[in-house]
């Protein structure tokens, strides 16, 4: 099997961020907030450090 | 007797469980979501269940790594913890011959730390099960 590096942040983003909001909030609706919160955090960092990187590079 | 607890002004939660805290982590560990299966939680277990064993595959689909004791290095011994953190699922990779000993592609990189990272999760969904088992956690 084999998936984009893109693809691998999605899932990553989306499996990390559902047990962050489970296990990190109390109530339901909180819950689903921290974790559209952790998701969104997850992959607008990752392209962040990506372009970070590309401006970088030698 | 339930009661609810202000999370705005930090006082302590004083709903309890029937259910052991003890036997509430330790069945998390094992088996991811178990825990708060055994506290009624049936909707959180089998997300944490999905999310945890769904990403556990993807790694070893991915043919990441799956860490062994006693190499020598302390990263592999990190790593080790971190896959042991999936309880059952590590064991059963393990018997089972999953995963790859060296990485061979870049993708097979990120197969590692997803299997890491879902070992890592599911100790952090076990202790969340402790957590409300004990009331210290609300709800």
């Amino acid at each position: 099997m084999t998936i984009s590096h893109f693809s691998a942040v999605l899932l990553f983003s989306l499996f990390t961020s559902i047990v962050f909001g489970i296990t990190q909030r109390a109530e339901p609706n909180k819950m689903v907030r921290f974790g559209a919160l952790c998701f969104a955090l997850f992959v607008v960092g990752t392209i962040a450090a990506s372009w970070a990187m590309w401006l970088i590079k030698p | 007797m339930p009661a609810e607890a202000d999370g705005k002004t930090g006082s302590k939660a004083t709903t309890t469980s029937s259910v052991s805290p003890t036997l509430a982590l330790l069945a998390g560990w094992l088996v991811p979501g178990a825990g708060h299966a055994l506290l009624g939680k049936w909707i959180r277990a089998a997300l944490l269940c999905a999310s945890i064993v769904t990403m556990f595959a993807i790694g070893i689909a991915l043919a990441g790594k799956v860490y062994t004791p006693n190499t020598g290095e302390p990263l592999d011994m990190l790593g080790f913890v971190g896959d042991l953190g999936a309880g059952l699922l590590y064991f059963l990779a393990r018997m089972l011959g999953w995963g790859q000993a060296p990485v061979l592609i870049a993708i097979a990189d990120y197969g590692t730390k997803f299997i890491v990272v879902a070992g890592l999760l599911n100790i952090v969904a076990a202790v969340d099960a402790h957590s409300l088992a004990s009331g210290r956690k609300p709800s």
